[in-house]
């Protein structure tokens, strides 16, 4: 398809490479330089070069920043994954007609913002308006009770906002499993069950690891749900960060630490890519 | 298909619409409080939303900022995915790879990166500020859909229409263009939604003086929770639904989303 003289092409490039690189690659680099900015107590920061921002990550507050994030975030994806893995597997065996709605559906909730599931979770998990109403009427509690701010109500939003994500990272690669797969174990007499568990999850290891890692960097990039759900002591990295950049006016720490969050993230999405992908 | 798996098919996609119901409700409640199931029915909470200024001046800004990003994120992904495909570019890989990031990374990371960079420029608090960037955070979507619909044009065509003497202008404007418009519609009706629904860069680059749907909400949920958060969450549910389903009657959804066509590939 392509010409043999690629000129025009780099005319044509220039514009949204300039642009790429002017709005995208520049800001990561000026966050960069404000990371080893000194940084001036009630006001913004001061150009130089010192680490002390990063000094910071050595010390019990920042481990325990990211214990809480590594192990909120792996929770929450692999309950996600769990949760979508048979139903991606069970849609994609779906007429068309049925599966476009859905998708319709999955597409609109992954597109929500984090601020209104943030909302209807904290009104869910709420004394007055709240699904232990609905325990109390039919008998299992004896009274309504709050389940927000704690552990698992942050688990619960991360899992539901990660799910439809985790959904459409597996989409892709079910939707192309041979259909003579699961055909073949049942005519050698294997459950529908059995094969499911014993010929489909195998095949997909790669995607179900893949979709793993995406959605653990995906779950570590909610802002709302830990602070809005959680405790201070259930803050993730990522609301650390903006908590420094804007309530704390430390934006060399922020800036420290989100460089630390890029980095973690482009490794953990380039392993994917490169030992994961598609092609292998 | 098993009544087993319908079931479970069923149950998953209830938990996914359970949070939306209980907002649905709780923005019909008849007085300023969040019950659920809501205490009188009433709909002046929707009329709130389209009629005190605060509330339809956020709704404003942030159906100006979202078409405006849109159109900014097709601006920059239509070229470059037109050159890749078009062009042997040499770094074609790698441009392609920069155009998926921004979606890619945790947002707070790109919202830190757009701070320091409009603080730095001037244009800190200024609503172009949070067009670009949201143009810029978003092209990955139309990039995809785009290079998609050019992957999908049958080379043939394009040949036919060189051997008729069409250079290279007249074929990617009679040709070309017709053939992916409509991939390039999803891309902007993407980058739409999901500028419309972002908070956190918008929020960080110009919270206090630019306030979209999502940051007034955010704030809401600061200083006071009001039955008129749950009508902007039904609309935007509503507009989701209505965009994509527009793309899943009149487009290949599936396709979009990364299925092989049946056979047609190998």
């Amino acid at each position: 398809m392509s010409v043999r003289n690629s000129t025009p092409g780099y005319v044509l490039a220039f514009f949204p490479t300039l642009a790429l690189g002017v709005l995208f690659l520049v800001p990561f680099g000026i966050m960069a330089s404000i990371s080893v900015a000194h940084r001036v107590t009630g006001g913004f920061y001061e150009p130089g070069f010192t680490l002390a921002s990063y000094w910071r990550f050595v010390s019990p507050f920042f481990g325990g920043i990211l214990l809480n994030s590594v192990v909120l975030s792996a929770l929450a994806a692999m309950l996600a994954v769990m949760i979508a893995f048979p139903f991606t597997y069970l849609l994609t065996r779906q007429p068309r007609r049925i599966q476009v709605p859905v998708l319709v559906g999955l597409l609109a909730v992954l597109s929500l913002s984090e601020v209104i599931v943030g909302f209807s979770w904290s009104t869910l998990l709420s004394r007055s308006a709240g699904i232990s109403n609905l325990f109390v009427a039919i008998g299992l509690m004896e009274k309504a009770q709050s389940w927000t701010p704690g552990f698992y109500a942050v688990i619960a939003g991360l899992t539901y906002v990660s799910l439809p994500y985790a959904t459409m990272v597996l989409y892709p690669a079910l939707s192309r499993l041979d259909p003579e797969l699961p055909e073949a174990a049942r005519t050698l007499g294997a459950s529908p069950l059995r094969a499911f568990f014993e010929v489909i999850v195998p095949v997909s290891r790669r995607a179900i690891v893949a979709c793993l890692i995406m959605a653990f960097v995906y779950s570590l990039g909610s802002y709302l749900l830990p602070s809005l759900l959680g405790r201070p002591q259930h803050w993730t990295i990522t609301v650390h960060i903006t908590d420094q950049a804007i309530y704390q006016s430390n934006l060399p720490f922020a800036s420290a630490m989100a460089v630390f969050l890029l980095v973690t993230a482009l490794l953990l999405v380039g392993f994917t890519q490169r030992f994961l992908g598609e092609k292998a | 298909m098993t009544a087993l798996a319908r079931l479970y098919l069923f149950a998953v996609l209830a938990i996914l619409s359970a949070p939306i119901v209980v907002v649905a409700g709780v923005s019909l409640n008849e007085r300023k409080s969040l019950f659920f199931p809501p205490r009188g029915i009433s709909l002046k909470w929707f009329e709130q939303l389209f009629t005190d200024p605060s509330w339809r001046g956020a709704l404003i800004n942030s159906l100006t900022i979202a078409g405006s990003a849109a159109v900014v994120a097709v601006m920059v992904a239509l070229p470059l995915a037109y050159a890749i495909w078009r062009y042997n570019l040499r770094f074609g890989a790698l441009l392609y790879t920069i155009g998926l990031s921004p979606f890619i990374l945790p947002p707070v990371v790109s919202a830190i990166g757009f701070l320091s960079f409009w603080a730095t420029v001037g244009l800190y608090g200024q609503m172009i500020a949070v067009i670009l960037s949201h143009g810029i955070f978003l092209t990955t979507l139309p990039l995809v859909t785009i290079t998609l619909g050019l992957r999908s044009i049958d080379p043939t065509v394009i040949e036919a229409a060189e051997t008729l003497g069409a250079d290279e202008r007249a074929v990617a404007r009679t040709v070309v263009l017709p053939l992916i418009a409509p991939y390039m519609l999803s891309g902007l009706a993407f980058a739409f939604v999901l500028s419309l629904n972002e908070y956190i860069i918008a929020f960080m680059i110009a919270g206090f003086t630019v306030e979209t749907l999502p940051v007034k909400i955010f704030k809401s949920l600061r200083y006071g929770y009001t039955p008129t958060m749950g009508a902007a969450a039904v609309v935007f549910v509503g507009v989701a639904v209505v965009v994509f389903g527009l793309i899943g009657k009149f487009g290949d959804l599936p396709k979009l989303l990364g299925a092989w066509e049946k056979r047609s590939e190998g």
